[in-house]
């Protein structure tokens, strides 16, 4: 989008004393530097007014606190491997509540029979009819040691969440990644050079886009057991090469048609320059916005993949709730609401994150959606 | 216009060509020996039955030569037999399975789009009022809500914990021991009476917009869609064919609640974004101030001049999520435990039910194909520009 450049200086903007000075000391990285500040600037501005993009913002930061929570609390010693691991980790006194030996179990809080005595492995085996027994509480509610609760393994909730974070985050990101430079790169190269390069390309993004995209994710990771990095790749290769790559293309086409690039061409130029140089910087503003769409559908993807026990994961908000429907506590919410609602809620407000903060950039990027 | 339907035509061939290509060979290189899987129940399995087992299944065979034969066979109309149900025929099982996800799916499709655009219509008219903000929040977390998840607490919250709606499945099967019909033909009746009367609603709807007068037109509206419904009640209560499988249909569309109106809370708000951007760019254009400094009404400008060009991307979108039905579908499908095309795929893929697997995955393809030759057409028809340069 040329206008980031050109466009004229919005009332708020602060003097241009930087960009003066800078093509003054006719140094081009200081240049473009100042330029990009003046751009981010007023970018920002408009960003600001939307309400609901800040909002996602926020929520995203305070994922990534949550992110980095664990590797604080493990160095500063806070928080033990042994107990806290969200995966090996494992409560060793959990609270415990005294249950009665009874025949026919009336109240199951405070009496169990005979059957889930030899069900439950870690309950003692040489009890008589109508003694009384401590047992250890798993899942336990929250507690001062673990703020919400435990799962049915006596591991950390909290724990879990935060490296759930970390593992969505890193998903998000590489996904988006990988998408946005394959599909800024297919599209600058097809838009600049046309004929069978354009064509070919297009046709792939045709045949991507017609696959039912969650099917072939759900079959690849039944087969070759998909780890969460594989999962980014395919996620980021099939949205790069497909519909990504079509917009990002029609993008690239209306920079190629500006006079700059002419000049470019009469200056002697070569494609690659032209193409990095002029195209590309052009193109990217949109990119970022892409960026932001698929880190919502690669969060999504993975919940989901991981909900149906399909991915290869040690960690993962989908992994959570998997283990709570599959142990039968899903139907349990009102009781167990720590091993329901904290997973799918993080799920859900991250992906609402991105999706937010896109669809304010999208207002900031694309003029005609802009309040007037 | 002729040439360019031929040219995409030929594309759309090359392409389901790749597909089932890819399809094929990527489910048939699915690790493990399927034989040894299908007859692990019987450890004294001798060399010869296995030999039989392996040639019935058409698996002894190169593999180039097991897929022209598919290819070859996949064009009669030919898909195979099943694995894990062997003397089944795979068209056999897909007929018995998609009109359910048919059902589900178009009731929930007429619904939410039908919602979407209601409330996407409001929202950008509404701009910048009150409410505005309460409503995108609410449809974006709606929209971006983990959907598995949100199902299952519908299902917790409706069925275990008030007890309103079944849990899952179709239907109840004590309800059907005695039954006269198979499900399959209550569930296609059901189907032909809902789109019927679906569509005379909707061509209501579209003459009550085409008359100028507005109490004339509130009467068309409001009476058309009385009698709409009239006849749909009149049909299960009144004629005698429809009468004695209403306690079954009742049945099944008591189970289709639950999974249409969780489609429909988790679907709308997207279709209600798409409307409202689409009517905001609808409305800075000239001939919507040329509308407004004419004198005409508000109303009639918002749903006459605005609404209408604005449903151009819509009806894409609904195109589109037609083709995508059963993609979509297998999750629901999954969570509500519907016997439909998406359960049958994720099934068929999990338990390496491999020519159930590649059928039910090449039906997709096929689907997602006209869907999108049927956008490319629709546009070319509703869109003069797009029409013209297609000619040229």
């Amino acid at each position: 989008m040329t206008d980031l450049i050109d466009r004229p200086q919005l009332p708020g903007d602060p003097p241009e004393k930087a960009l003066s000075q800078a093509v003054k000391s006719d140094a081009l990285w200081k240049i473009r530097w100042a330029l990009f500040r003046r751009s981010f600037r007023g970018n920002w501005k408009l960003f600001r007014r939307n309400r609901i993009g800040i909002v996602g913002l926020l929520i995203i930061v305070f994922w990534g606190l949550m992110a980095i929570m664990p590797t604080i609390f493990f160095a500063t010693g806070f928080w033990t491997t042994s107990v806290y691991d969200p995966v090996t980790g494992l409560e060793r006194n959990p609270p415990t509540r005294t249950v009665t030996l009874v025949n026919e179990v009336t109240d199951p809080d405070s009496q169990i029979d005979f059957k889930g005595l030899i069900l439950d492995q870690r309950l003692p085996k040489d009890l008589q009819l109508g003694e009384t027994f401590e047992r250890p509480l798993q899942p336990a509610p929250p507690d001062r040691r673990h703020w919400l609760g435990t799962d049915p393994l006596g591991r950390d909730i909290m724990s879990q969440l935060m490296h759930g974070a970390r593992a969505a985050f890193g998903l998000g990101i590489l996904a988006a990644t990988v998408t946005v430079v394959i599909a800024t790169l297919v599209g600058s190269i097809a838009a600049y050079f046309g004929g069978a390069l354009d064509a070919f390309f297009m046709r792939l993004a045709d045949l991507l886009i017609m696959i039912p995209a969650l099917a072939v994710l759900i079959v690849m990771g039944a087969i070759f057991k998909f780890q969460l990095w594989h999962l980014a790749l395919v996620i980021g290769l099939l949205s790069g090469f497909g519909g990504v790559a079509i917009v990002l293309k029609s993008q690239a086409l209306a920079v190629k048609v500006k006079p700059f690039i002419d000049a470019a061409h009469v200056a002697g130029g070569s494609s690659a320059h032209i193409i990095f140089n002029h195209v590309i910087p052009n193109v990217v503003p949109l990119s970022f916005l892409y960026m932001m769409f698929t880190v919502t559908g690669a969060i999504q993807s993975e919940a989901t993949l991981s909900f149906l026990g399909i991915l290869n994961v040690s960690t993962s908000w989908g992994l959570m709730i998997n283990l709570a429907n599959t142990q039968g506590y899903l139907l349990q919410g009102d009781t167990y609401w720590w091993l329901v609602f904290p997973a799918g809620l993080a799920v859900t407000l991250l992906a609402a994150a991105f999706f937010l903060v896109g669809r304010a950039m999208d207002e900031v990027i694309n003029p005609r959606l802009r309040r007037r | 216009m002729a040439r360019y339907f031929t040219r995409r035509l030929a594309q759309m061939v090359l392409l389901f060509l790749v597909f089932i290509t890819l399809t094929w060979f990527l489910l048939y290189a699915l690790p493990g020996d399927i034989v040894a899987q299908k007859f692990a129940g019987n450890p004294n399995l001798p060399p010869e039955a296995r030999q039989i087992a392996i040639a019935r299944l058409g698996l002894d065979k190169p593999i180039l030569n097991q897929f022209t034969d598919y290819i070859g066979r996949f064009f009669t109309g030919d898909l195979g037999y099943s694995f894990n149900e062997y003397p089944r025929k795979v068209t056999d099982i897909i007929r018995e399975r998609l009109p359910r996800t048919i059902v589900l799916f178009m009731s929930a499709l007429i619904t939410y789009y039908w919602a979407g655009f209601i409330a996407g219509k409001y929202l950008a008219w509404r701009r910048g009022k009150r409410g505005e903000m309460a409503i995108t929040v609410g449809g974006v977390s709606l929209y971006t809500v983990f959907y598995p998840w949100f199902a299952l607490i519908m299902i917790w919250l409706f069925a275990a914990k008030l007890g309103w709606l079944p849990i899952n499945k179709f239907l109840n099967p004590s309800k059907w021991r005695q039954a006269p019909f198979p499900a399959n033909e209550v569930v296609l009746r059901l189907f032909w009476t809902v789109a019927i009367s679906a569509t005379v609603l909707f061509l209501i709807q579209l003459a009550a917009s085409k008359l100028r007068d507005i109490n004339s037109q509130r009467l068309v509206r409001w009476g058309g869609t009385l009698l709409a419904i009239g006849a749909f009640f009149a049909y299960w209560w009144g004629v005698p064919s429809g009468e004695a499988m209403r306690f079954y249909a009742g049945d099944i569309a008591l189970h289709l609640v639950l999974p249409v109106g969780v489609l429909t809370a988790v679907n709308f708000a997207g279709i209600m974004l798409l409307t409202r951007s689409s009517m905001l760019e609808t409305m800075s254009e000239d001939f919507i101030l040329t509308a407004r400094a004419k004198g005409l009404p508000e109303k009639m400008v918002r749903d006459r001049h605005a609404a209408r060009t604005a449903l151009l991307p819509v009806t894409t979108s609904l195109v589109l999520a037609v083709a995508t039905v059963i993609d979509g579908g297998i999750i629901t499908e999954t969570v509500f435990s519907w016997p439909g095309m998406g359960q049958l795929l994720v099934g068929s893929v999990l338990s390496e039910d491999i020519p159930v697997a590649v059928a039910s995955f090449s039906f997709i393809g096929i689907l997602a194909l006209f869907g999108h030759f049927a956008v490319d057409m629709l546009y070319g028809v509703l869109d003069p520009r797009i029409r013209v340069s297609g000619s040229n």
